[in-house]
């Protein structure tokens, strides 16, 4: 009987264990940080620099309805993007794209809802949202092809076209798109197409319908990759390309078939937080989200469920950083740099392991180990 | 001389628009040289890397961080020991601590790097980004918490003056210079192109790094330490990723912007693949997508005459910022496929005996 | 049998006592002796995974034995690893040779050992000269030029002899030499090994080849589960003896195949040409036939287009002319996935690269080809209680080795893993069956339960396309044989008739040096096995 009991529980333990030890021993390197850096921030050495800055995290992530409503608004691209990334790995692909398909997603939707912005709701949302995820797939697509018929690496394709990306908008904000009479380069507000909130609990705290999406899109992808055919294609070849083309599966299919499938996904994101969350997009789109949706893929060992929980957790992350630079003065950056320390302690687990003694289950990112491949020896190449 | 057949309706506009890119060419010579510099560093923290079997993507962060500590250090230590400018490259003792500090951070940051995927085995993409992850995020930090005091500059390195006699032979003059009329470190990253090249292919270090990038296992038979080794090739490399760096900061510029490299350190890897992982392939390419840069700034500053000028005019700045970035791609998906790797580029190796 | 020099009373080179190595749950080397006289060629035999390479390894110091200690001339010495070795006299050839494919024959000579001009540059001409001179002695040519991944394996087995001998080595230990060697190929080698035992070199070679042990060796120290089971002088023993020290058991060795009753033709291959990956053709225009119920053998030395061959039938190649027929269904350019459907099985040479997934479950590896179809699959949709009952089943009648179905493929053993292929490849509905080294580096149990289920499809009528390297199993399996050497088909033989010398000959020549050329079909009548 006890052991009925515990197996389970020393399964979830030896599941979370690394992640959680590698994100308590980057809080207290950033910690280590804060202190160090504490005369720029205050003006003088201040020991209680870092306690303040998470208590203003977890005030401003956790301890209202407010702060609730705002992690989960700041979680759900995350996890959209999250999963995007996440289904690169499956497939042994990195797409580090993420930001890019993400921003083509968002102009998109920016530009189809200002067209419709006076159109019945449900037709100016749901053909935005549907610009949204065609532009992020349009994005992902071309690595995607890139990489199935030229061998050419996704890391350095995708990267490259976060930079276009950011001209391609500078160009349609300032140009064709730009609202006339804004006081600065955007687009105009999407108004009719805006996701309407189901839970308004204060101005600037709204829970718009977009979030939702999450409760769809996770156990899909799961289902994709665990339950269908196509998942166990996706999977193979992520793990032996050269076993997939054995086996009868199409590589390069599948390769350019998970990357427009992450770009789907990405524009999602971008479309429902320029739906959702601004109603316009500037010229200058300020965010993050590709390398927190790397974090969050990493973290989350490239798993539906996983990414789940860990986007959620970089969305109080990223929902508390404005309370933690008002209260305690640390500029939004220290989440930036937090992120960097998390991952560098999920893929150097030999310090956790020794720090909080894990034996435990070998958690290794196992399901990563494939990423790496040369340049050329591309996963289509015939 | 070939003016006349600019008037040929299509055939002349593109005559037009050769004559142009050579003029951009021969008149930026210099700049695009100098723009060439990090790609070319950079390219070269690649070859050594990954001619040992150390995939390196961390070369973005390497010298963003670099450029920042370069910064950083030369503006403290020119507040403490205040000089004039030398006379040669106008070298402070700032400079030099900038410099050397630039240095030690990107051999740091390669630390951090060899360590994850050579001793712990990582995935060397994932240990490389974690790099860049971390070294975007200290740096903005840092940067964002120094601007609220205003840090002021450490001067730069001046680009030497050589003998106007000797600018104005002809043909040659203009070879002098593109190559004399340079700052230290556009003319330290020849020097090493040079003998990097000499030594990979003729110094017994060469054997052995190709032979590790190659064959791990067969050069630990013959009794090479390949942990050894590959562990200083990515030290060997930070140093040249702390180079690059410092030309951000010192050398072209004085000051530091967050995300101040802006892909330049992925440009460098398409650099690498396109010079075949040689290091004066990888210079010749890096000198092409600077080339590629100094176009869309020579368009908006000194436009060809006539229809040819209407027409470049008339393409959205945006296009040429995005030049580079869109060659890079072409170049990678051109390229690639001819382009071997070493083979065992991105390998952890690990030791028999380990097992 | 040669016998060199008498090993009479000089005193051992070298000496390994009560050596021990264990790994988790594994005794690799179990309290082993091995005694190696000056000029003397020592074979060590044993079985794939007796323990060999464990204590080959030890010598050499890329692993570090539990206990015991090794003494170089009487005296106790510690090796820490290659360098040390190479710095006493102990040089290895390994099975897979360790030769940088894209460097030239003298870089990989001098790698390690290098020639040095000044401190920092190599000198690259005094290698080369003394390359030659080395060559010259031992009765072979090179040229320090030619890039190694351009020579044939023999050559570049020398090139690893030069290494050796570069090194100054006094004692030459040689895993598995002859694994990939042509008849021919084995007799040069062994000529310079004579040599060199000759001129005081003393030689340990490994091997599990009985009558290649018989030929060289001096002497035979036989190695089973990690422990010494026997020493043996070449004259007192012969091949069954051995056999049973090598196994703990008797053992058939050859497998019983019966008579073939072959039907119709099933597979017809016509003029077909292939390319490799780099464009290059490598196979010129090969037509031959396989009949329902036989199988058809490929003989032929590594690399000479059999890989292209049995990928461009199997679909995971694009020939570049001709046709490949099954019955009345042109499948030449069928993909993967339609060959399967075809009926065409195959079991891949690398099954680590092509033939699974170490990291999904033994189940998951069971329907890796047909895990889109019913009934473990309908309409995209995994069904995962059929996959499960469909793993029971194989691990079952294959007699796989297996805590259970969930457990990754990896942590299987080499034979389990081949079982596991071997089980999804002929439990199915199939008209051809392609082998292509289906028993490399197995242990001799599952190498003669493959070959059983081999003669069982046969003997179903299912036709089978056999291609080894290994000439023995291609001659004791084969109905017919065909000879491949640079790309053809050099020659067709009757499989029970042909002898192994003949074949050998064709492998390393392709018959030109054969005055008559290739006669087919029709071979020398003696016996190719001399089991005393």
């Amino acid at each position: 009987m006890r052991v009925d009991l515990r197996t389970p529980l020393a399964r979830a333990r030896s599941l979370i264990a690394l992640p959680a030890g590698a994100i308590l021993l980057a809080f207290i390197v950033g910690a280590v940080v804060m202190l160090v850096s504490s005369p720029l921030v205050t003006g003088h050495f201040d020991p209680s620099l870092p306690l303040r800055t998470y208590a203003a995290i977890v005030e401003g992530s956790l301890l209202s309805v407010n702060a609730l409503v705002d992690t989960v608004v700041a979680a759900t691209p995350l996890i959209l993007v999250g999963l995007a990334v996440g289904l690169g790995f499956k497939a042994g692909l990195f797409n580090i794209g993420g930001q890019g398909q993400f921003l083509m997603g968002a102009v998109a939707s920016a530009a189809a809802g200002a067209a419709l912005a006076h159109e019945s709701p449900i037709v100016a949302i749901t053909l935005s949202v549907l610009a949204g995820v065609l532009a992020g797939a349009a994005y992902g697509f071309i690595p995607g092809l890139l990489k199935a018929y030229t061998g050419a690496h996704e890391v350095v394709t995708t990267i490259m076209l976060n930079y276009v990306g950011i001209q391609v908008i500078s160009y349609l904000i300032t140009g064709p798109l730009r609202a006339q009479g804004a006081s600065f380069a955007r687009s105009p507000d999407v108004q009719n197409a805006e996701l309407p909130a189901f839970l308004n609990v204060g101005t600037g705290h709204e829970a718009h319908i977009g979030i939702l999406v999450i409760l769809v899109v996770v156990p899909a992808i799961s289902w994709l990759l665990y339950r269908s055919t196509t998942g166990f294609e996706i999977r193979t070849v992520g793990a032996n390309p050269d076993a997939a083309r054995y086996a009868g599966m199409q590589p390069r299919r599948l390769v350019i078939l998970s990357l427009t499938v992450g770009g789907m996904l990405a524009g999602l994101a971008g479309a429902i937080e320029i739906l959702g969350v601004s109603g316009y997009m500037p010229a200058a789109y300020a965010t993050n989200v590709g390398f927190d949706a790397i974090t969050v893929a990493l973290l989350g060992r490239a798993t539906p469920g996983g990414i789940f929980f860990s986007g959620l957790l970089l969305g109080a992350l990223r929902a508390g950083a404005p309370l933690m630079q008002v209260k305690a003065g640390v500029p939004v950056q220290m989440i930036d740099l937090l992120q960097g320390i998390i991952l560098f302690f999920l893929t150097a687990d030999v310090i956790v392991r020794f720090v909080f003694r894990v034996r435990a289950g070998h958690a290794k990112l196992d399901e990563l180990q494939t990423v790496t491949r040369s340049y050329g020896s591309g996963t289509g190449k015939p | 001389m070939l003016t006349g057949l600019f008037d040929i309706p299509v055939l002349g506009l593109i005559l037009q628009l050769l004559d142009f890119l050579l003029n951009v060419v021969t008149v930026n010579g210099p700049v695009i040289l100098s723009l060439a510099t990090p790609l070319a560093l950079g390219a070269m923290c690649g070859v050594i890397s990954e001619r040992s079997g150390v995939v390196n993507i961390g070369i973005e962060g390497m010298m963003l961080a670099s450029a920042f500590s370069a910064w950083l250090v030369a503006s403290v230590a020119a507040q403490a020991f205040p000089a004039e400018p030398g006379f040669f490259f106008g070298v402070t003792p700032a400079l030099l601590i900038g410099l050397a500090a630039a240095l030690a951070t990107g051999v740091a940051f390669s630390l951090v790097h060899a360590w994850l995927s050579i001793s712990i085995r990582a995935d060397q993409i994932i240990s490389g980004t974690i790099i860049n992850i971390v070294a975007f995020g200290v740096t903005a930090y840092l940067d964002l918490l120094l601007s609220r005091t205003s840090q002021p500059s450490g001067g730069k390195f001046v680009a030497f003056a050589p003998p106007q006699a000797l600018l104005d032979l002809p043909v040659i003059g203009w070879l002098f210079r593109m190559v004399l009329a340079q700052g230290p470190i556009t003319m330290a990253a020849i020097v090493i192109a040079v003998v990097f090249q000499v030594l990979l292919f003729r110094s017994r270090w060469g054997l052995r790094t190709r032979a590790v990038g190659e064959h791990p296992k067969a050069a630990e038979t013959v009794g090479i330490d390949v942990i050894r080794l590959r562990y200083r090739n990515v030290l060997a490399g930070g140093l040249l990723a702390g180079l690059a760096g410092a030309w951000f900061t010192i050398d072209f510029g004085t000051t530091f912007q967050t995300g101040m490299t802006n892909g330049r350190g992925f440009i460098a890897l398409a650099a690498m693949i396109f010079g075949r992982w040689h290091p004066i392939g990888a210079f010749g390419a890096a000198l092409l997508f600077a080339a590629s840069g100094a176009l869309g700034t020579a368009i908006r500053t000194t436009p060809p005459p006539g229809q040819l000028g209407e027409i470049l005019i008339s393409i959205p700045e945006q296009v040429f910022s995005a030049l580079p970035y869109l060659v890079t791609i072409a170049v990678l998906a051109g390229v690639v496929g001819r382009s071997v790797a070493p083979a065992a580029d991105g390998q952890p190796y690990e030791r028999e005996a380990t097992h | 049998m040669t016998s060199s020099p008498s090993p009479t009373i000089s005193a051992p080179a070298l000496e390994m006592r009560g050596i021990t190595k264990r790994y988790p749950g594994v005794i690799a080397n179990d309290r082993i002796d091995l005694t190696v006289r000056p000029g003397e060629i020592h074979a060590l035999l044993g079985e794939n995974g007796a323990g060999k390479s464990t204590l080959m390894n030890i010598l050499y110091g890329l692993t570090r034995p539990d206990e015991g200690e090794i003494l170089l001339d009487g005296e106790p010495i510690t090796i820490k690893g290659p360098s040390d070795a190479i710095a006493r006299g102990i040089s290895m050839v390994h099975q897979h040779f360790m030769l940088v494919p894209v460097l030239n024959v003298a870089d990989n000579i001098l790698l390690g050992a290098e020639t040095m001009a000044n401190r920092v540059f190599l000198d690259r001409d005094e290698a080369r000269r003394r390359i030659r001179e080395l060559g010259q002695r031992f009765g072979f040519d090179i040229d320090p030029d030619e890039t190694v991944g351009r020579l044939s394996v023999g050559w570049q087995q020398r090139v690893e002899i030069l290494k050796a001998l570069y090194r100054e080595a006094r004692i030459l230990v040689l895993d598995e030499p002859t694994a990939v060697l042509t008849p021919q190929e084995t007799k040069e080698i062994f000529a310079v090994l004579r040599r060199l035992a000759a001129e005081g070199h003393s030689i340990i070679f490994i091997s599990h080849k009985l009558s290649e042990v018989l030929e060289i060796a001096d002497r035979i120290t036989v190695i089973r589960r990690g422990r010494v089971v026997g020493e043996r002088l070449p004259a007192d023993t012969n091949e069954e003896d051995l056999a049973e020290l090598m196994v703990g058991r008797e053992v058939q060795l050859v497998a019983d195949r019966g008579e073939s009753h072959p039907a119709d033709v099933l597979l017809s291959v016509e003029s077909l040409a292939v390319g490799d990956d780099r464009g290059r053709e490598v196979v010129h225009g090969i037509s031959f036939e396989v009949r329902a119920g036989e199988i058809f053998g490929i003989a032929g030395v590594a690399g000479n287009g059999q890989d292209e061959l049995v990928e461009a039938i199997t679909g995971l190649r694009r020939p570049a002319a001709g046709r490949v027929r099954l019955g009345a269904d042109d499948v030449t350019m069928a993909d993967p996935r339609q060959a399967h459907e075809h009926g065409i099985s195959f079991v891949p040479a690398d099954r680590h690269r092509f033939g699974m997934v170490t990291s999904f479950s033994l189940a998951d590896n069971l329907v890796l080809t047909d895990y889109y179809a019913p009934p473990y699959a309908r309409r995209g949709v995994r069904d995962d209680a059929a996959i499960a009952a469909r793993a029971e089943e194989a691990i079952r009648e294959f007699d796989i080795r297996t805590p259970s179905a969930t457990v990754t493929a990896g942590t299987l053993s080499g034979g389990n893993q081949q079982k596991m292929v071997v089980a999804r490849e002929f439990d199915r509905d199939l008209r051809l069956l392609v082998l292509d080294q289906p028993t490399r580096g197995l242990d001799v149990g599952s190498v003669e339960f493959i070959h059983r289920q081999t003669v069982r499809k046969r003997d179903a009528g299912t036709a089978v396309l056999l291609v080894s390297a290994e000439l023995d199993e291609v001659l004791e399996l084969s109905d017919r044989i065909g000879v491949m050497y640079r790309g053809k088909m050099v020659a067709i033989l009757d499989g029970p008739t042909a002898s192994r010398e003949h074949v050998g000959l064709l492998m390393a020549t392709g018959g030109h040096e054969t005055p008559e050329g290739a006669p087919q079909g029709a071979a020398a009548p003696e016996p190719r096995r001399t089991g005393a």
